[in-house]
């Protein structure tokens, strides 16, 4: 993971609530086994609008995406990250986020703000286009203070691989397995 | 408008007494304290607990990206006998085969199971099937275990007493590699159903009254607890199918504390133990339930007594109406939010405000999923079925939740009664529920669905889909327009 530190650029605003990931990166591109190039696809039928919010010009090249509560929630597919990485989005905020898709946000390095909602409304206020500087070193983000968790902070800040780390603990995974061997097997099924 | 109002409180909302010093010890535990503690490999301060993952379940829309991630890093998979791999998403229910995208997906899984010996229930194995269909059905979900799956409805195997949570690709890579996840504890939710469940009302319509009351957001962070006296007489597939929903309140899990009823299913199947082995096990799940005194950090109690059926009219699943309701006004909607969304939803529904649930007539009927494709749901179904004819201008498909609930049910002759409706019986697989394979619903046609999710395309691109019970979703299929399900003179389920 490329460490994020600091995302300075412009915003686009989707005034939406509950937007799900299944509007983000519709099935029909989660059959691919691929990586990367999947920006292209984000938000595909509400893209087809001409008056769909993120197809107006001030919102082309934006960094930072201003959304409504409880964004990406449903479906656990990372793809739907990977797209709006993939198209140039390194920051969203929202007053609350579906667990999984925050989640798979802090594993790719796309940095997920939350903050209060009178606070992203104020942001929205701002419209898209509009210059933005999302610190984490400082944990700021235009006028506004935010809190992330001081580890995933950390991990975010220098970029590192969770598997990695948790490979080092080799000693203590081994530990646990033989004082609980597991209940189940797969592998006599 | 602002569409970052948090949801209102609910009135039926008991504040939970403040645990301010999180999680005591002195205080009484939750069974998720109970299953949490005893998977915690190592919890330095200041970061989160990795905890150990007792059963990986894979499929192949979300693993591809994982074992490549695997491969570029030189690593194996650390425990491919706590790991199992079925094919379901993507797989034809029928005689059409996959698109090219598909085959090269399924292939992938086949090839990357074989590259790191992981167990594949593969298509035409005869064991395949719905992920979390198939994990019940094997014995493998057991209580007190720590179940994940790169799927969203991982929150199913709660049921059993286990901790179960979806997780992203990122993380079945970060589980392939370590069978642990560092995780950062969830807060608990206790949900406490109370009343005697009415005639015709289902667990799919308690989850979706539920969904309904405390919003599709009403369960971030949180792991739910579902308690009281419904829960205790339900069946598992009916405790399977609530917590199969968790995550549609948005919610990191459901659980549910196993008793009789959970010993009764799982004693004798495969994975589950034998003889003395058997009888230690039962004396550890016993002791999974949560203190009387136990702490929550949420209490929301409901009454189901005046519970209907539900049914979905919007595009997330907290948009349920009574089946005997009607579309409601996105004007009578305190919040502009939920105003908004409601406008947004009803324009893609095509449905007025005013509308009788009842005058709303379907083209499609989907009995499937893994949240109503288990054996019991096919039996429900059938029994309103049997004997009858499908509307003429209504397809209606029925797809076993795995290749075992398809036997199961020909054995009993489910698959001729479905059969001699009209409904077409396929083989198993997620179908239309996600509509990842040939299962798609044509743009405009509007579907009675058993499934999970009303997300605009979800079954389909410009489909739309109302979420309902089996039953109601059979009769509907009979009627060709919604159908209250208290008022056909069926015989109560024992």
């Amino acid at each position: 993971m490329k460490p994020v530190r600091r995302v300075e650029g412009r915003i686009a605003v989707l005034d939406r609530a509950d937007v799900d990931t299944d509007q983000i990166m519709p099935k029909q591109f989660i059959k691919r086994i691929d990586r990367t190039g999947y920006g292209e696809s984000i938000f595909f039928e509400w893209a087809k609008k001409p008056d769909f919010e993120l197809n107006r010009p001030e919102a082309r090249g934006a960094s930072i995406l201003v959304v409504g509560r409880n964004f990406g929630c449903g479906s656990s597919r990372e793809h739907a990250v990977w797209g709006l990485q993939d198209a140039g989005f390194e920051a969203v905020v929202a007053p609350s986020f579906g667990d999984i898709f925050r989640m798979n946000c802090l594993k790719i390095g796309l940095l997920p703000v939350v903050l209060p909602e009178e606070d992203v409304r104020a942001l929205m206020n701002l419209g898209s286009g509009a210059a933005l500087v999302v610190d984490l070193e400082e944990q700021t983000i235009g006028p506004f203070g935010f809190e992330l968790d001081p580890y995933e902070r950390q991990r975010l800040l220098e970029g590192l691989d969770d598997i990695a780390l948790t490979l080092r603990r080799e000693d203590e995974i081994a530990a646990f397995e033989a004082a609980r061997p597991s209940p189940i097997s797969t592998a006599t099924l | 408008m602002p569409c970052v109002r948090l949801q209102a409180t609910l009135g039926a909302e008991t504040p939970a007494e403040p645990v301010a010093d999180g999680h005591n010890a002195r205080m009484g535990s939750t069974l998720f304290d109970r299953v949490w503690e005893a998977h915690v490999v190592e919890e330095p301060p200041g970061e989160p607990a990795l905890l150990y993952v007792d059963l990986h379940l894979v499929h192949e829309v979300t693993s591809a990206q994982a074992f490549d991630g695997l491969r570029l890093a030189g690593r194996q998979v650390r425990r491919p006998d706590l790991t199992l791999a079925t094919m379901d998403h993507n797989v034809p229910t029928d005689e059409r085969p996959p698109d090219s995208l598909a085959r090269a997906q399924l292939e992938a899984l086949r090839r990357n199971c074989e590259e790191f010996g992981v167990p594949l229930f593969a298509t035409g194995s005869g064991r395949e099937g719905i992920v979390h269909i198939i994990g019940p059905e094997l014995g493998l979900t057991q209580p007190g275990l720590t179940v994940v799956c790169g799927d969203s409805h991982t929150s199913t195997h709660g049921a059993f007493g286990a901790l179960a949570f979806p997780i992203g690709t990122s993380e079945v890579e970060h589980v392939l590699a370590t069978q642990t996840l560092p995780q950062h504890r969830p807060d608990t939710m206790l949900l406490d159903l109370s009343g005697d469940l009415p005639f015709g009302v289902t667990a799919k319509d308690v989850i979706l009254g539920v969904i309904g009351r405390i919003g599709v957001a009403g369960g971030i962070g949180h792991v739910i607890e579902y308690a009281g006296e419904v829960i205790r007489g339900l069946s598992m597939e009916g405790r399977m199918t609530i917590c199969n929903m968790s995550i549609e309140a948005g919610a990191r899990a459901g659980i549910v504390a196993p008793d009789d009823t959970t010993f009764a299913f799982l004693e004798g199947r495969p994975a589950v133990p034998k003889g003395a082995e058997w009888e230690r096990a039962l004396d550890r799940w016993r002791a999974l339930a949560s203190d009387p005194d136990a702490t929550y950090d949420r209490i929301v109690e409901i009454d189901v007594r005046e519970l209907a059926p539900q049914v979905s009219w919007g595009t997330n699943p907290g948009m349920v109406v009574p089946v005997d309701g009607v579309v409601p006004d996105p004007a009578t909607f305190a919040d502009p939010c939920d105003r908004e969304n409601a406008e947004r939803a009803l324009t893609y529904m095509a449905l007025e405000p005013g509308t009788s649930i009842q005058d709303i007539q379907v083209d499609r009927v989907f009995i499937g999923s893994c949240t109503n494709a288990r054996l019991e749901d096919l039996r429900n179904a059938a029994r309103v079925v049997a004997g009858k004819r499908v509307a003429p201008s209504v397809r209606a498909l029925v797809v076993p939740g795995s290749a075992g609930v398809k036997r199961q049910a020909e054995d009993e002759g489910l698959d001729r009664i479905f059969e001699a409706a009209g409904f077409e019986w396929r083989r198993a697989g997620c179908s239309m529920c996600l509509g990842m394979n040939a299962d798609v619903l044509q743009p405009g046609e509007r579907c009675a669905s058993t499934s999970n999710r009303n997300f605009e395309g979800r079954q389909g691109r410009g489909g739309r889909t109302h979420l309902v019970s089996p039953e109601t979703a059979a009769a509907t299929a009979l009627a060709g327009r919604f159908v209250d399900v208290r008022e056909l003179a069926l015989e109560p389920v024992a």
